[in-house]
């Protein structure tokens, strides 16, 4: 069993929904990026998507623009992100990672070559945000070949007639971007949120991982009632930023973040049987 | 002749003009593409739809745009005839308000009420804030920081005509990034809101869309060619950006084989400094803002900044259908310089009496230097494609005098 299959299996037997945690590699710096990754899990992240650098990402908002920036200009690289997750790897073998970015420095890496050494540094998965399923022939049987799942997004726009098209060839989880809009902007309302998982259900039995615009862990356990995982990017991105404004460590403050999401989204469902 | 053996039947239904085009978006946006994509293959079949673009096109832009023998400059130069297509008596300046009229109209049939776009140098916003005014819609434009500096004329003109412009700070605050925000801005706007993209770029079916719109051009250059001198021009030429208003000019022509096109990209401080737009000489395929095409950037795929004189030509892409035209060598691809740009600016004033825009400057540095190595019954056309009233304060600042 997959990583990713793994760790969905056991979410659903503990009968609570994961919290899966975004970061951007290499940012600020290397060094400090890969402290910040490699104590997640220990601060309650079921799943870590680590974002590939790039400079025109036209689906984030600007928290997670400017963190591409920040590592882009301390000289990150998508090599630079397989490297952080070798070394990740090597410490943790069972927490999924999966690799979220844009296309092109992966089309500029190679696609066969990418997957493949994506694979062997520890990747479960890949998520390409500017690649729909009609424009993904040139990665998916690599990915498929090297053992990556390819998880695709889908939005309030993807209607029911739309949602086959998404869902033929995904797999490890279906990431629902709950607001039109991008990362880190705007909030759901946690009713649209159930009702859209409940039709995304319809379709698939992959798990349902919710994200875009969840910034705290009441807006966590919200969304946790409802997705098998809720998902967190922005909101960890920022407290990069404000450490580096106020001349602090950013890895404590964003562990402590993640603990206090992970305590709300474990408690979500919990809380909402005793009310 | 046939549509297999024609360069004129790209792209195919998914956007593909060869490996280039396609549509790389994000899924939130998946559909709102296909939703125009429906409405414009629709609008395009229906008689009354090209009628309207007609009439507007006609008693609002202008068109035909005259088709002028350049008798100085070719006595000048001393080879071949030069012929101006002048883009620029369109109303707004420039050869931008045919394609922004198209999608205003298709916007309209759409029922959208919101238009949003992108701009460089700054015509295009200006021709989508007029037929946005004329129209009675919302028009939100971005801009880069650093253009909206550059460009001042034209950030009051779209102000004057009702629109809002929106510096962008992100990135490197130039027109890459002015599309970056547009884009963001469609995904947070996707029910009431039509995108107008403003070159020959973007995902399917924008490349082709603006295209069929630009080739206006290239229709009326065509038959005035035929009324002016019996036979079609030997040689086309074009600055080329994204690449809108040289596609407009090739596109009708592509077929005949005994016409030759020269695109002009701008090469800044020249092609060997690293500070140019040049992107098919100086770049390679990738994907950005929705197709795969010729980009700049560096080795692990990160984009990187254009420069040129000319915030028109200052975009590290180019359209995907011009990629593929590279590759199969239909259309020759060179280059010019800042300092290139500025002489022939100043060739063309003193010549003929027209202040052309700093992007078509490009193409008449390439006029100057070929036409006096082509005989004297050779015929060049050029798209005169902007006036350059925008470009003289940035003009000015260059050749050192306070305006």
């Amino acid at each position: 069993m997959s990583r990713l299959a793994a760790t969905f299996a056991k979410l659903s037997a503990e009968g609570r929904a994961g919290l899966v945690t975004y970061v951007m590699a290499g940012d600020p710096d290397a060094a400090t990026a890969q402290a910040i990754v490699d104590g997640l899990p220990a601060a309650g992240a079921d799943v870590i998507e680590l974002g590939l650098p790039f400079s025109d990402p036209m689906a984030d908002g600007p928290a997670i623009q400017a963190a591409g920036l920040r590592a882009l200009a301390q000289g990150a690289s998508t090599r630079g992100t397989l490297d952080i997750l070798r070394a990740f790897r090597a410490k943790d073998r069972t927490t999924p990672v999966v690799l979220m970015g844009y296309f092109n420095p992966i089309y500029i890496y190679g696609p066969e070559r990418f997957c493949k050494d994506a694979a062997a540094a520890g990747a479960d998965g890949l998520i390409v945000v500017d690649l729909p399923p009609e424009e993904d022939s040139e990665l998916r049987p690599y990915a498929k070949a090297a053992g990556l799942d390819l998880v695709r997004l889908a939005t309030p726009t993807t209607d029911d007639k739309r949602l086959p098209v998404v869902l033929e060839g995904a797999s490890g989880f279906l990431y629902y971007v709950a607001v039109l809009g991008v990362t880190g902007t705007k909030s759901a309302a946690a009713g649209d949120v159930q009702a859209a998982v409940a039709r995304i259900k319809r379709h698939t039995k992959l798990p349902v991982a919710v994200g875009f615009g969840i910034k705290t862990p009441d807006g966590a356990a919200a969304i946790a009632k409802h997705a098998d995982a809720a998902v967190v990017g922005s909101a960890l991105v920022q407290t990069v930023a404000d450490a580096i404004a106020a001349k602090s460590d950013p890895v404590a403050p964003l562990h402590a973040l993640v603990r206090a999401l992970s305590a709300a989204v474990r408690g979500a469902r919990a809380k909402s049987s005793a009310a | 002749m046939t549509a297999l053996n024609s360069f004129r039947a790209g792209p195919d239904e998914r956007g593909h003009f060869g490996i280039f085009g396609g549509r790389y978006v994000a899924e939130t946006l998946m559909p709102l593409i296909l939703d125009v994509e429906r409405a414009y293959e629709a609008a395009k079949k229906d008689p009354a739809f090209q009628a309207e673009l007609d009439r507007y096109l006609k008693d609002y832009v202008g068109r035909p745009s005259p088709l002028w023998f350049a008798e100085r400059l070719t006595a000048e130069l001393g080879g071949a005839k030069v012929y101006f297509k002048r883009d620029e008596l369109n109303h707004t300046g420039s050869h931008k308000i045919n394609n922004t009229m198209g999608q205003i109209l298709l916007a309209k049939r759409m029922g959208k009420t919101r238009i949003i776009a992108e701009t460089g140098a700054g015509q295009h916003g200006v021709a989508t804030a007029t037929v946005c005014a004329l129209f009675g819609l919302k028009c939100v434009v971005y801009m880069g920081a650093t253009d909206i500096e550059r460009q001042a004329p034209n950030v009051f003109r779209m102000k004057m005509l009702g629109a809002e412009v929106r510096p962008v700070t992100s990135g490197t605050g130039t027109l890459k990034d002015a599309l970056n925000d547009a884009l963001r801005d469609w995904v947070a706007n996707v029910e009431d809101t039509f995108y107008i993209i403003g070159t020959v770029a973007g995902p399917h079916p924008y490349p082709a869309m603006v295209r069929d719109f630009q080739s206006v051009i290239g229709r009326e250059a065509r038959a005035q060619m035929l009324e002016a001198e019996g036979r079609l021009p030997d040689l086309l030429v074009a600055c080329i950006g994204g690449g809108s208003n040289a596609m407009g000019l090739f596109h009708p022509f592509l077929d005949d084989r005994e016409v030759a096109m020269d695109a002009v990209e701008a090469a800044g401080l020249g092609l060997g400094t690293g500070k140019h737009a040049a992107s098919l000489q100086g770049g390679k395929p990738g994907v950005l803002h929705g197709n795969r095409t010729y980009l700049l950037m560096d080795d692990d795929g990160q984009i990187q900044e254009a420069h040129s004189i000319s915030a028109g030509l200052d975009y590290p892409g180019i359209g995907p259908e011009h990629a593929w035209l590279h590759e199969i060598k239909r259309v020759n691809y060179v280059a010019a310089t800042d300092e290139d740009a500025i002489e022939g600016f100043k060739l063309c004033a003193r010549t003929e009496g027209i202040l052309p825009a700093l992007e078509p400057a490009h193409a008449l540095a390439h006029v100057a230097r070929i036409a006096p190595k082509m005989s004297k019954d050779k015929i060049v056309v050029m798209n005169l494609c902007g006036r350059g009233d925008k470009d003289i304060f940035a003009l000015a600042e260059r050749l050192g005098v306070k305006l």
